[in-house]
C-alpha cells in the first residue's frame, strides 16, 4: 500500500458521497415531464428484479438451494408481501435445501 | 404518521437488510484483512461507503496502490446506479423536506435501502431512511470489523442462508406490485429475463454488474415509459404504492 489508507478512504467517500447526493440536492422540484416520471417509477422495479435474478444463484452454496431460495420468495411476496417475513423464509428455505442436499 | 413512527417503520424494514448485510460484509472484511488493512480501517470503510461492490473495488486499488484519480473515477463508475436511485427518490421523498435532510438521506442510498424507501406508501419521510440506515449501517459494519479479526468462524451454511436475506428483501418488493399490475409483472420478468441473458452472452457477460444494472434500467425503465406512461394524475398520489 503506498498512498495513505485514511486519505484514500477520505476520497473514495467524498466521491460515493457525492454520486448519491447530486440528484437528490440538485432536483428539487417536481419533475413535469411525463417520460421522466413514468421512466423513474418504473427504475426500481427494473433495477432490483436485475439484481436479484440470476445474482441469487450464485449468492449460497449450489445453485439449486439458490433457486429455492428464490422460488421461495417469490412464493412468500406473492402472497403476503411483508418485507421481514419474505426474507427471512427465503432464508430458511436455503437453510433447509442445504441440509437436504 | 409522525417522525417517530416513520423512524420506527424504518427500523422494522432495516432488520432484514441488516442481516443481509452482515453475510456480505463479513466476507468484505475478510478481503480487506488479506488486502493489508487493519480490522479498523476497514470497519471505517464501510461506515464511510456503506457499497458493497464500490468497496470491494476500492480495496482492490488501496492495495494495488492506485492513485487518487483512478479511485476518484472508479468510484465514480462502480457506484453510477445511484445517480439513477438518487433521482427516483428526489421524486419521491415529500415535496417540503428542507435542504439538510435531502444531503444526509444520500447516505442512505444504498440499493436495498431505495428499494424499500421507493415501497413506502405516498410520499417518503427522510425519517424513514435515517430509521433504516441506523439499524442496517451498524450491521454493515459490524460485519466488516468481525469478518477482519475473526475471519470465518460463522457456520458455512448459516452465511449461505444469510446471503438470499436481501434478494428475498427485493422479492418482497417487487411480486407484490406485480400481482396488482400486468405492466409492473411484465417489466419484472423481462428484467430478470434480461439480466440473466446478459451473464450467459459471449460479449455482454464481460461488462461489470453495475454497467449492467444501469444500462438494463435505462433500456426497460425507458421502454416501459414509452409504451406505457403512468396516468397523469398518479404523480400527487401513492406512488409505487
Amino acid at each position: 500500500m503506498q498512498h495513505n489508507v485514511y486519505a484514500s478512504l477520505l476520497v473514495m467517500f467524498l466521491t460515493i458521497y457525492s454520486v448519491r447526493a447530486l440528484p437528490l440536492t440538485l432536483i428539487r422540484k417536481e419533475i413535469k415531464s411525463r417520460f421522466i416520471q413514468s421512466f423513474l417509477y418504473y427504475v426500481p422495479y427494473v433495477s432490483l428484479s436485475v439484481m436479484t435474478f440470476p445474482s441469487i444463484l450464485s449468492a449460497t452454496d449450489s445453485p439449486v438451494s439458490g433457486l429455492v431460495g428464490f422460488l421461495a420468495g417469490v412464493v412468500l411476496a406473492w402472497v403476503d408481501g411483508n418485507l421481514f417475513r419474505v426474507s427471512i423464509g427465503a432464508c430458511t428455505a436455503v437453510f433447509i435445501a442445504e441440509l437436504l442436499l | 404518521m409522525n417522525n417517530r413512527k416513520w423512524f420506527l417503520k424504518g427500523m422494522k424494514d432495516g432488520i432484514p437488510i441488516a442481516m443481509g448485510y452482515f453475510a456480505v460484509s463479513f466476507t468484505m472484511g475478510i478481503t480487506a484483512r488479506k488486502a493489508g488493512f487493519t480490522a479498523p480501517q476497514a470497519s471505517l470503510m464501510s461506515a464511510l461507503m456503506l457499497a458493497s461492490a464500490g468497496q470491494f473495488a476500492g480495496i482492490g486499488m488501496v492495495a494495488a496502490g492506485a492513485g487518487y484519480l483512478e479511485m476518484i473515477v472508479t468510484t465514480v463508475v462502480v457506484n453510477m446506479r445511484y445517480l439513477l436511485m438518487s433521482s427516483a427518490l428526489s421524486q419521491k421523498v415529500r415535496r417540503d423536506v428542507p435542504f439538510f435532510h435531502r444531503f444526509f438521506m444520500s447516505y442512505a442510498v444504498t440499493d436495498e435501502i431505495f428499494g424499500i424507501s421507493m415501497a413506502v406508501d405516498g410520499r417518503l419521510n427522510p425519517v424513514y431512511m435515517y430509521g433504516a440506515a441506523a439499524v442496517a449501517a451498524p450491521g454493515w459494519v459490524l460485519g466488516t470489523c468481525l469478518g477482519a479479526l475473526l475471519g470465518m468462524i460463522m457456520p458455512a451454511r448459516v452465511m449461505s442462508a444469510m446471503n438470499v436475506a436481501i434478494y428475498g428483501m427485493f422479492l418482497a418488493i417487487v411480486i407484490p406490485p406485480s400481482r396488482k399490475s400486468r405492466i409492473i409483472a411484465g417489466v419484472v420478468a423481462l428484467s430478470m429475463a434480461a439480466s440473466l441473458a446478459f451473464q450467459m452472452l459471449p460479449v455482454l457477460g464481460q461488462i461489470s454488474s453495475g454497467f449492467q444494472i444501469i444500462i438494463l434500467t435505462l433500456l426497460i425503465a425507458g421502454a416501459a415509459a414509452v409504451l406505457f406512461p403512468i396516468p397523469e394524475e398518479k404523480e400527487e398520489g401513492s406512488h409505487a404504492a
